[in-house]
């Protein structure tokens, strides 16, 4: 029974409740608006000891940059990242459900999870949503059979290539990748590799654009993010200054709500008590 | 027509100097027709916490009582004030898991952690993908008006009051180019020891 | 709606199938014009792209109609072309008319002229002329598609219009500010301002960027000026 002091915990999974009247906003000719999406440039390679991922920055909202410097490198596990592109909700909750999932199953086995279980429940759950979470990912990892980059697509289709390219600057990278990859490359060509496709796409799609990063994941040791891995962009400098002198705003009235200063140790976080005092170490 | 444009209204956030600025207009229309001019779409959420939910007026207030709800449950759970990271990351969750009927809101965040008192802002899109740079934030009808006068106006490392001038003139001038926002406008100066609230004088046409 | 070739393909009768013409294309860029005392700054980015690609990283986009006066134009590229062809074929025809160049304001009316005459099947370009009026001040002429035209000190037009406007308003206008002094603006500030706000469009327009072409229109003739911005 629902109540105010133990109020029922709504069900997991999305809620449809607004659908109805959305649809009849949408009926009413207010469709819709479309939400932020990633026009991207991402790519993934394999290179002789581990894959190589990179991504750039950007995020728009139809023409106008809403951020100029996001993360699309998101963390699955300690030997997986995943890039994503599209809509940047559905690749941001796809892969952290994803990843909650991956810790889960490593606690369970004990074992350090293999990509291949990644790019299952990634594109089982894509497919479960028939391509309306828009989600188009390039997985890379490397777990105990070696490097391997997955590309997977909204609809819940996979290929798994040695250098995958995903976005609207796909196109401007697997060009870079298909005059320049070759197996077995040596770490700093892999890097300058993905750098350049990076860069091909920051500067030739106008949907891609700011910082390069990079996220290496070697056969041995963890991996490394290398955020902000090179500044393609920096804002040009200001000619002027646009310091206001105070008192140029025009205050109808003025309030002001004094904070009492609560030291720290009033709420100090207690670690949740699971196991008898005397045998914690 | 858009129906994050049915009621009208802009947020600004900016981060300065150990405090931050939140500003939004006071308009509440219904299409080109003006019905209130006392309408303000930031709500407190916490001693240094305030959120902005400027869309579909309907939903600025049926998300801020989830909100509230949802906060007061976990702050009588776990008997301290939520950090604004953590208000954020449940907002974003709010929004997601209506991922195929949402909220028209877009929401805006900004607040000093009650811990360090560091600045923190954050924007989000419809469906709750969040937006934490370093500088400012910006959403509503006039959204792209105020990303002009901010990239232009903001500067690193600016003192309370400075703020308070930089967040006000770019809001009020970004509404003026605006049809739908404007008719006043509230400005909030939280800093650790005290909030500044400030109603600027605006057109009002 | 249901219909029967959008809902059920199979059942659909072959037939006459209507495409729609897309008559416009959008290039992007913009367009800032300052007027001042005794002289006219107008600038536009050089990018010229369409959808997510960029055409070229060098298209000057504004036009030396004569020595006082300076159309920027942004849209539809093809009809910028074909109307700045159509302005220039007539400006010199009222110079052979009547023995003497056209002045901006004349410039002016008859811009407007010529894109209300295409009325129902517009030029897809947002015009901003700048120049010299016949008494040596600075004037700046904006339009709609159709031909609306107004007269002010200072505009911004094309892809980041809405991003430019408002801090020109601010910092010329000098709206929503109390106890400043209005004082004629200096050439120097109009620049620097001019650069400003184009630094702030190129870092949130993805249609804006690359290069700013400026031209200051002065009684001594027209200069031209570069300024980088960012290319991404």
């Amino acid at each position: 029974m629902a109540s105010v002091l133990a109020p029922e915990i709504s069900s997991s999974g999305f809620s449809f409740e607004n659908c109805q009247r959305n649809a009849f906003l949408a009926q009413k000719g207010f469709p819709a608006p479309k939400a932020t999406k990633t026009g991207t440039t991402i790519v993934g390679i394999i290179y002789a000891d581990g894959v190589i991922l990179g991504a750039d920055t950007r995020a728009t909202e139809n023409t106008v940059v809403s951020d100029k410097n996001c993360q699309k490198i998101h963390y699955l596990a300690g030997n997986m990242y995943c890039c994503g592109a599209g809509t940047a909700a559905d690749t941001e909750m796809t892969t952290q459900t994803v990843a909650s999932q991956l810790e889960l199953q490593r606690l369970h086995t004990g074992r350090t999870v293999p990509v291949e279980t990644a790019a299952t429940l990634l594109k089982r759950m894509l497919f479960r949503y028939q391509g309306h979470i828009g989600a188009a990912l390039v997985l890379g990892g490397v777990d105990r059979t070696g490097p391997h980059i997955y590309c997977i697509y909204p609809h819940g289709s996979v290929d798994k290539l040695p250098y995958a390219t995903m976005g609207s600057g796909s196109l401007a990278a697997m060009a870079v990748f298909e005059s320049g990859w070759k197996p077995k490359m040596t770490e700093e060509e892999g890097k300058k590799l993905v750098r350049d496709a990076i860069a091909a796409g920051i500067f030739n799609d106008l949907g891609s654009g700011s910082n390069v990063d990079i996220c290496v994941i070697r056969n041995s040791g963890p991996a490394q993010y290398l955020r902000t891995y090179e500044e393609a962009n920096v804002k040009g400098k200001k000619q002027g200054s646009y310091r206001y002198a105070p008192g140029t705003t025009a205050v109808l009235k003025q309030r002001v709500i004094p904070l009492e200063v609560e030291s720290v140790a009033v709420h100090p976080v207690q670690p949740m008590e699971v196991e008898p005092a005397s045998s914690r170490r | 027509m858009s129906i994050l444009a049915y009621n009208g209204g802009a947020v600004v956030a900016m981060k300065g100097q150990d405090c931050v600025a939140i500003a939004t207009d006071k308009r509440y229309g219904i299409q080109a027709q003006t019905v209130s001019t006392n309408f303000p779409k930031v709500y407190q959420m916490g001693p240094s916490l305030f959120v902005g939910l400027p869309g579909l007026a309907t939903d600025t207030q049926t998300v801020f009582q989830r909100l509230k709800f949802r906060m007061n449950l976990y702050e009588l759970k776990e008997n301290r004030i939520m950090r604004p990271k953590t208000f954020s990351a449940m907002l974003s969750n709010l929004l997601y898991e209506r991922r195929f009927g949402p909220y028209f809101i877009e929401p805006v965040i900004a607040g000093l952690d009650p811990y360090d008192n560091q600045p923190y802002v954050c924007n989000m899109d419809l469906i709750g993908c969040p937006n934490e740079p370093e500088d400012f934030v910006v959403s509503g009808t006039c959204s792209e008006q105020l990303y002009g006068m901010c990239e232009a106006l903001w500067e690193p490392n600016l003192k309370p009051d400075e703020l308070f001038e930089t967040i006000s003139q770019a809001l009020v001038n970004a509404a003026d180019r605006d049809a739908i926002s404007g008719w006043g406008a509230v400005v909030y100066i939280i800093e650790k020891d005290k909030i500044t609230e400030k109603h600027v004088k605006t057109r009002m046409d | 709606m249901l219909s029967v070739s959008g809902n059920f393909p199979e059942y659909a009768v072959p037939g006459a199938k209507q495409v729609r013409f897309e008559p416009y294309a959008d290039n992007g860029g913009s367009v800032v014009a300052i007027a001042g005392e005794d002289y006219a700054v107008i600038g536009a980015d050089t990018r010229l792209s369409t959808g997510f690609s960029i055409y070229t990283r060098e298209q000057k986009k504004l036009f030396k109609l004569s020595d006082r006066t300076v159309l920027g134009a942004t849209g539809c590229w093809c009809d910028t072309l074909t109307l700045t062809r159509l302005l220039q074929a007539r400006m010199q025809m009222y110079e052979h008319e009547h023995n003497k160049s056209m002045s901006t304001p004349a410039v002016a009316q008859m811009l407007s002229t010529m894109l209300y005459y295409k009325r129902f099947f517009p030029y897809y370009i947002s015009n901003v002329l700048a120049g010299l009026d016949a008494d040596g001040k600075g004037c700046v002429y904006s339009y709609d598609p159709i031909g609306h035209c107004e007269r002010s000190n200072y505009r911004a037009g094309g892809s980041a219009g809405a991003q430019l406007q408002p801090l020109l308003d601010n910092q010329i206008g000098l709206k929503n500010m109390q106890n400043v002094t209005e004082a004629p603006l200096p050439k120097e500030k109009a620049l620097s301002l001019l650069k400003d706000v184009f630094i702030s469009a190129a870092e949130r327009d993805i249609y804006t960027g690359d290069c700013i072409y400026i031209l200051v229109i002065t009684a001594n003739g027209i200069q031209e000026e570069k300024f980088e911005l960012r290319k991404d």
